[in-house]
């Protein structure tokens, strides 16, 4: 039997075990939004702005490890994705993002809502395709499915112009499809893996510094076997939070620009660092020439090969899937008789405790002003450090990651890599989906969330009860923060005049608001909305203007240049 | 450092854009880029002539080989190879350049493939550095237009890029 293109891209779909689709119709995609409204098989999730809904179906993925899928018209609507598609490409995520385009006898003719999608996504995709044969649709489909989630996963465009989604031919799903020019490495290489467990076993000064690829690729629970049986010190980046039980005494916290004191002194005088799934960013290890002036060694665990000696010179490459990598070094560990080195290790702890003692998380306290950081520890004993957390980015973003203890992995949604403000509200709306029972917390600023405050509708019409934790502090925090330091206090367009009542604005939209302007309110509110598990709560938190964020290395520093909270 | 890398990609629509794009989009040098279907119709070869460290010369291995349509990618420059480029020249025919001119394309080992009342059209092969020593041979006054291919490179014996 014959099916159009837009019934194809249906049965794709289903084929694929697609439960959600986040989108919006319009023109080009007319044909394929028919189809949808024939079909219960998975739930379409209709957003306020296109790039919300990429950013929902981001969210989805990161949450379940799922593909995410986002369907858009051509022109606006495949430039509003834009900057979602971006986001995921940056933090690695698996998406597929389908587009209408314009007729394909109309491609080039400058026609109404015609833009190159393929050509202005095509440096922030994995891949993209434009489809211009009905035949090659499921195909592409298939393709696009296998390719943004194997490998270093990452968000993959799928143009179809409306005529091919008219136009019919023989539907076939492929089950598999095999890429000459697309193998990615699984198996790390045996040799270098012993390499790597020799050199970690002979550290006097080691740590294990985990990013995002461990969470991505389902490996903490092998990471968290390996760090405890070797006994050694552990951090994370802002994209591996979760990847290792933040409240276990082997980890040191998040490191980089806002780490703890402990991680980034531990990174920074360690003579072995063994990395997994992490990049080196300039946000994690400041300077590259400062981090250079200490000899060490490096092994670098990493699935795409071109993440490996790209900012620091690495020892031992391995490159391979995270997971396997560790389960190879955790078998090979079980039959060496040699441990690590016991007595050097002592004396590592004793200097990390240390630092460990200076508490560099300690803030001034206050009985009345809210204290932002504060909110953040009452949010995790409220939700009993179970919930999901989505942040926008900034300050907030900081305090959320430093203060929210992950003891699991895809619990912590945030964008590491773009830092694109206006994720937060999207990004709960995909967990909450994914998880309509969990606790969804979304920590974010009354500078972010103005950006995708329209989405407050998505969440009435699909009842989700999220709860919207704004840390309002009238500033575009983090900018005013920079303009304190580095800026001689010119707070340069850094300050938001004529804020809404977001208690009345959440109402207008249905939801319930609070705001709470007292320190001893703080607890009690938390309490009182995460009791409302059947509605969304905005809670405004009137926060103290001049808080800032520590332990800070300032740009062009090197990591063990921080400015702490006590400095000042 | 020079070097020449070879590539095979799938022969489809914009794959040459994903090439050229990463190397604006990271801020790598393109000296020359050649690019034709061999005679797999699926596959096309490029060769692209790039200068860089050793570090960035490895990234841009590693980055050409993580575009999803590129199939192989070799950096010639690891063993032997030859390298040749074409290139087309009109010059002046007139008086006394007539015979210089003849006689220069002679000494390079050119053809003459086009005669008029007062030009000549000079083809020339051979590396890049041949062609600039011709160009810096003849007299200015008398070029009148150049086009080059850019380079193609291909390894020595055994060395094989096929898929």
């Amino acid at each position: 039997m014959e099916l159009t293109g837009a019934e194809i891209v249906i049965r794709c779909l289903q084929e694929e075990n697609v439960k959600f689709v986040f989108g919006y119709p319009g023109g080009a995609v007319l044909n394929i939004y028919d189809e949808i409204f024939k079909q219960d098989l998975f739930k379409h999730i209709l957003v306020r702005h296109e790039q919300a809904a990429v950013h929902a179906a981001d969210a989805y993925a990161r949450a379940t490890g799922q593909v995410g899928v986002a369907l858009v018209t051509s022109g606006p609507g495949a430039t509003n994705a834009v900057t979602g598609i971006a986001t995921a490409y940056m933090d690695s995520i698996p998406l597929v993002v389908i587009s209408g385009q314009v007729p394909t006898a109309a491609i080039g003719q400058d026609a109404f809502q015609e833009c190159d999608m393929v050509g202005i996504t095509r440096h922030c995709v994995k891949h993209n395709f434009l489809v211009k044969d009905v035949k090659d649709l499921a195909c592409t489909l298939k393709k696009a499915f296998y390719i943004a989630s194997s490998g270093r996963p990452g968000p993959v465009v799928v143009d179809i112009p409306k005529d091919v989604t008219a136009l019919s031919t023989k539907f076939e799903y492929p089950k598999s499809v095999q890429l000459r020019s697309y193998n990615p490495v699984i198996k790390g290489h045996p040799g270098q893996i012993k390499k790597a467990l020799k050199l970690l076993l002979e550290a006097k000064r080691p740590i294990i510094y985990a990013g995002g690829g461990v969470v991505l690729g389902n490996a903490s629970d092998l990471l968290t076997r390996l760090v405890q049986k070797l006994g050694y010190p552990m951090t994370n980046t802002l994209m591996g939070l979760g990847g290792y039980p933040a409240t276990d005494r082997l980890c040191l916290g998040m490191l980089g620009m806002h780490g703890t004191l402990e991680a980034n002194m531990a990174m920074h005088e360690a003579d072995v660092i063994l990395a997994v799934g992490a990049r080196f960013d300039d946000r994690v290890i400041g300077n590259p020439a400062h981090f250079f002036q200490n000899p060490r060694k490096i092994i670098h665990i990493d699935v795409d090969p071109s993440s490996i000696s790209k900012r620091v010179k690495v020892d031992v490459p391995i490159v391979g899937d995270v997971k396997h990598v560790l389960a190879e070094m955790l078998a090979l560990l079980d039959e060496m008789d040699k441990g690590p080195n016991a007595a050097a290790l002592k004396v590592w702890w004793q200097k990390i405790d240390a630092w460990r003692e200076k508490k560099c998380l300690n803030y001034k306290r206050d009985e009345k002003i809210i204290k932002p950081q504060y909110v953040i520890e009452k949010l995790w004993e409220v939700t009993q450090g179970d919930a999901f957390v989505t942040s926008d980015v900034g300050q907030h973003q900081m305090w959320a990651a430093q203060y929210y203890k992950f003891d699991k992995p895809r619990r912590w949604i945030n964008s590491g890599g773009l830092g694109t403000m206006g994720v937060g509200l999207p990004y709960a709306m995909g967990v909450q989906l994914a998880y309509p029972k969990a606790q969804v917390a979304c920590v974010t600023g009354e500078g972010s969330i103005q950006m995708n405050i329209q989405e407050l509708s998505t969440c009435k019409q699909y009842h989700l009860p999220i709860k919207v934790i704004l840390l309002n502090n009238r500033y575009l925090g983090m900018v005013r923060q920079w303009q304190e330091f580095f800026y001689g206090n010119r707070y340069s367009e850094s300050y938001m005049d004529s804020l809404p009542d977001f208690v009345k604005l959440a109402e207008a939209y249905g939801h319930v608001g609070m705001r709470i302007e007292r320190s001893s309110d703080v607890e009690g509110a938390l309490k009182e909305a995460f009791a409302m598990k059947d509605r969304l709560v905005f809670m405004d938190f009137v926060t103290d203007q001049t808080e800032n964020v520590f332990p800070m290395v300032p740009g062009g520093k090197g990591l063990s240049e921080m400015i702490l909270a006590e400095d000042l | 450092m020079r070097h020449i890398i070879s590539l095979l990609m799938e022969n489809e629509s914009g794959a040459l854009s994903r090439v050229a794009g990463l190397f604006s989009a990271r801020g790598y040098n393109i000296e020359s880029l050649t690019v034709a279907p061999t005679e797999d119709k699926t596959l096309s070869r490029m060769t692209i002539v790039t200068s860089g460290s050793d570090e960035v010369i490895e990234q841009i291995i590693k980055q050409l080989n993580k575009l999803i349509d590129v199939v192989k990618v070799l950096d010639l420059n690891d063993g032997r190879y030859l390298e040749r480029e074409l290139m087309l020249v009109k010059v002046k025919a007139t008086g006394a350049w007539r015979e210089e001119m003849k006689r220069m394309s002679d000494i390079f080992r050119g053809r003459i493939i086009d005669v008029a009342d007062d030009t000549y059209t000079i083809e020339l092969t051979g590396s890049g550095s041949k062609l600039d020593a011709f160009l810096e041979a003849l007299d200015k006054a008398a070029l009148l237009e150049t086009v080059r291919t850019g380079a193609s490179g291909i390894g020595r014996g055994d060395r094989i890029l096929k898929v």
